[in-house]
């Protein structure tokens, strides 16, 4: 069966060109880059290269990018390395629509006495430079607000809220690890304190992130161990990891405007012929402002994981939400904060396409997709 | 790999050719079994692993290894259906077990009534929510490891549920639920087996789950301390009820006891009461909270009714059929006649007085290997 991958906000495959990149440092080019000896060398030299890449594609200064073993890491590191260096709690403000990799890390703070504020999205889950206005207090510490949504690819008024931010004299991290690569980010223009980044999201390895973190922003590490990073990220640096993920962001800064307008169109197209199929699904998400490569559709009648299993029957991989660590999965949280109606909210699937998506794979999905719906709805709208 | 041609022809499967069949599978030997024979035969087996409660809310001792929805039973699930080379899907039914099965169980316990969570999770959960994301997928059936069997009887256009073959598992006593529609579309594939040849079958098959235990009784209480689990989900119901009073059958007061919830008819453990002989629960009066304790004798009774029937081999058999009466899971049943069968109601007269019918428990009727229905014991009939 030949398989069509329709997930790409979830993962992306290895870039040929950055497996070719990474093959010497995991065979060859052995190093331990804090090494004094040339086997060292070596390492310590791919690293560096690297971080110029990655600081290119950023705007920012090469010793302003940290890198981690994903977006995870990144986001942590901003958030839990910048708490301890107030000398008491404070308060924080982020949203409902995070991934869960701020959202957590929050939750933890607050139990240290830190007060967080979640704001609340709009109905297509965009967070306004209104919102997080009304949530600053004079002991606000830092704002969290993500660029782009990973379940509805909505994209945050982010330049806005980091002036606001610059303005009050208050830190800002964005989570960018769905726009990086997608939308143009330069951190010149843009005054964030702090950015986290994710290889695979953009054709590089898993376990291989960023954070940008501007000159003059102090953090704590959360690992404690060896000197590498500028003591930011203890441990042995994945030079493999590191090569491959600046090969990727040169990759896709390179490719980003004809890729943007290539899936705008396949995703306009395909979402027109959605509707041509089943006049009944709604677009969530931002209808203008949204990551170009992101569908998150609902199919009101239908549920969600019966449609995405249907479709992965035939080969097609879609997603309903975050991917989960059992693989089930409830009503994302996303979905919830926009206050989608039920019937909405149980009955959406994402479909993000990318770099490797063919006009071809979108006609076989829609064709799929036409006879799955043509299949009796629900009775109603729960599980039993 | 192995293949016993024997064993396979013994499991009395139609062939399949390529029909979607969802295989409800915990992680067992039993439901690995059913899937890889399914798989032999020629159907496309889709693994379905139900994610029903949180395994780490449960309480209790949760380092059972047996327990289902745990992470680990899934991800035995998933290699079994990784080696058959079939999909695998974990679905979240929490919401409507929780809403089902759990919360019926905590109420049929406090109002005096010993419920049976299996006998409602086959009937609204796998024959329910399951059978419903089958056909949402465009699956043609669904099948199970329990033990059982069924046959479209060709004479009377009804599909009949049996026995199965090992008189030991046979699991028909909780699955006299599932409706006629839904027989259609289940598969059985072990009634044909003992569990000797389905541990043999799954060695032969090289499935990891071959030597894996019995899982136990209740599995969304994991140290099956019901009790621990009805003060943890209901603490105001329970300190609303408190303590009351064990009486004798004439009503004379014999003691305290901590709650009528917390036990059940039959029960002779556990009581704290020295009257020097051995007595029993034989009533529970939720109105008074109060406790009836008798002798052996006490217990016995032959009349009762039986609510929410669900009729399988036969609508609604004429006054005075004569069936098999199982009244617990481990029971070999006994002769019984079906009084004023209703669609949906029935009154039951054993031939002899039976021991401890228990309100909220299974009655199900049997004719010789066919389940004629069964429903919920609702209440006693004092003759």
């Amino acid at each position: 069966m030949n398989r069509i991958y329709l997930d790409y906000s979830a993962t992306t495959p290895l870039a040929p060109e950055v497996l070719e990149a990474m093959q010497p440092f995991l065979t060859e080019y052995f190093g331990n880059a804090s090494s004094i000896h040339g086997f060292g060398r070596e390492a310590k030299v791919a690293i560096e290269a690297a971080r110029e890449k990655l600081a290119v594609a950023l705007g920012a200064e090469p010793q302003e990018i940290v890198f981690t073993s994903g977006g995870t890491e990144a986001s942590n590191i901003a958030i839990l390395g910048l708490a301890p260096t107030f000398s008491e709690p404070r308060h924080l403000v982020t949203s409902r629509v995070e991934h869960p990799c701020v959202l957590n890390p929050c939750r933890e703070l607050e139990k240290s006495g830190w007060q967080v504020t979640y704001v609340e999205p709009d109905a297509t889950g965009m967070i306004s430079v209104n919102a997080v206005a009304a949530a600053l207090r004079p002991d606000t510490a830092l704002i969290s607000i993500m660029f782009a949504n990973n379940e509805v690819g909505t994209i945050n008024p982010i330049a806005e809220i980091a002036r606001l931010a610059a303005e009050r004299k208050i830190l800002f991290h964005t989570d960018a690890v769905q726009a990086f690569g997608k939308l143009p980010i330069d951190v010149r223009q843009l005054p964030v304190s702090l950015l986290s980044l994710s290889g695979h999201k953009i054709y590089g390895p898993k376990g291989m992130g960023a954070l940008f973190v501007r000159r003059g922003v102090k953090l704590q590490p959360i690992l404690f161990g060896g000197h590498q990073e500028r003591e930011r990220r203890a441990g042995t640096e994945n030079v493999a990891g590191i090569v491959g993920l600046g090969k990727a962001a040169e990759l896709i800064l390179g490719q980003r405007v004809a890729e943007t307008a290539r899936l705008q169109r396949l995703a306009n197209d395909f979402w027109k012929h959605v509707q041509e199929i089943f006049p009944q699904a709604t677009l969530n998400g931002n209808p203008a402002a949204r990551l170009p490569s992101v569908l998150n559709l609902s199919f009101p009648g239908f549920e969600s994981t019966a449609l995405l299993m249907s479709l992965d029957l035939q080969g097609i991989a879609v997603s309903n939400g975050s991917a989960c660590s059992a693989g089930s999965v409830e009503i994302s949280h996303v979905l919830r904060a926009m206050k989608l109606p039920r019937e909405r909210a149980v009955s959406a699937l994402r479909f993000s396409f990318g770099k490797y998506t063919t006009p071809a794979e979108v006609e076989t999905t829609l064709q799929a997709l036409a006879k799955i719906l043509q299949r009796s709805p629900r009775p109603n709208n729960s599980t039993n | 790999m192995h293949r016993d041609t024997e064993l396979l022809n013994k499991t009395n499967i139609a062939p399949g050719a390529g029909e979607t069949v969802v295989v409800a599978m915990s992680g067992g030997v039993d439901s690995s079994v059913a899937a890889a024979l399914l798989h032999e035969h020629g159907y496309r087996v889709v693994g379905i692993t139900l994610n029903l409660w949180d395994y780490h809310a449960s309480g209790g001792n949760v380092n059972l290894e047996s327990g289902c929805c745990s992470i680990d039973t899934m991800a035995d699930a998933r290699a079994v259906c990784h080696k058959l080379g079939v999909p695998h899907y974990v679905s979240d039914f929490r919401e409507i077990f929780e809403r089902s099965v759990q919360q019926n169980f905590i109420e049929e316990y406090f109002v005096g009534r010993t419920p049976n969570p299996c006998v409602r999770c086959n009937t609204f959960i796998k024959w329910g929510a399951l059978l419903q994301q089958t056909q949402d997928i465009g699956g043609s059936f669904m099948a199970t490891g329990h033990y059982a069997r069924t046959y479209l009887n060709s004479t009377t256009n009804r599909w009949e549920l049996w026995r199965a073959v090992d008189r030991q598992k046979d699991q028909s006593y909780a699955l006299w639920g599932v409706r006629q529609e839904a027989l259609a579309r289940t598969i059985f594939p072990l009634g044909e087996l003992t569990k000797p040849e389905v541990r043999e079958l799954a060695r032969g098959l090289g499935l990891k789950t071959a030597e894996k235990k019995e899982s136990q009784e209740i599995c969304f209480i994991p140290d099956n301390d019901y009790r621990r689990y009805l003060r943890e989900r209901a603490p105001e119901a329970v300190a609303e009820i408190g303590a009351g009073n064990f009486v004798d059958v004439a009503g004379k007061q014999l003691g305290t006891h901590a709650g009528f919830p917390f036990y059940t008819i039959g029960q002779r453990k556990g009581l704290g009461l020295a009257l020097g002989r051995p007595i029993f629960i034989s009533a529970i009066n939720p109105a008074e909270n109060t406790i009836v304790v008798g002798d052996d004798e006490d217990l016995r009774q032959s009349d009762f009714i039986v609510s929410s029937v669900n009729w399988g081999s036969q609508f609604c058999p004429a006054n005075d059929t004569a069936v098999s009466c199982k009244i617990r899971y481990r029971d070999n049943g006994a002769p019984a006649v079906l009084l004023e069968a209703e669609p949906h109601r029935v009154r039951v007269h054993f031939d002899a007085p039976q021991r401890a019918i228990t309100p909220g428990q299974s009655a199900v009727f049997y004719d010789g290997e066919v389940v004629v229905g069964g429903g919920v014991i609702e209440r006693i009939v004092n003759t």
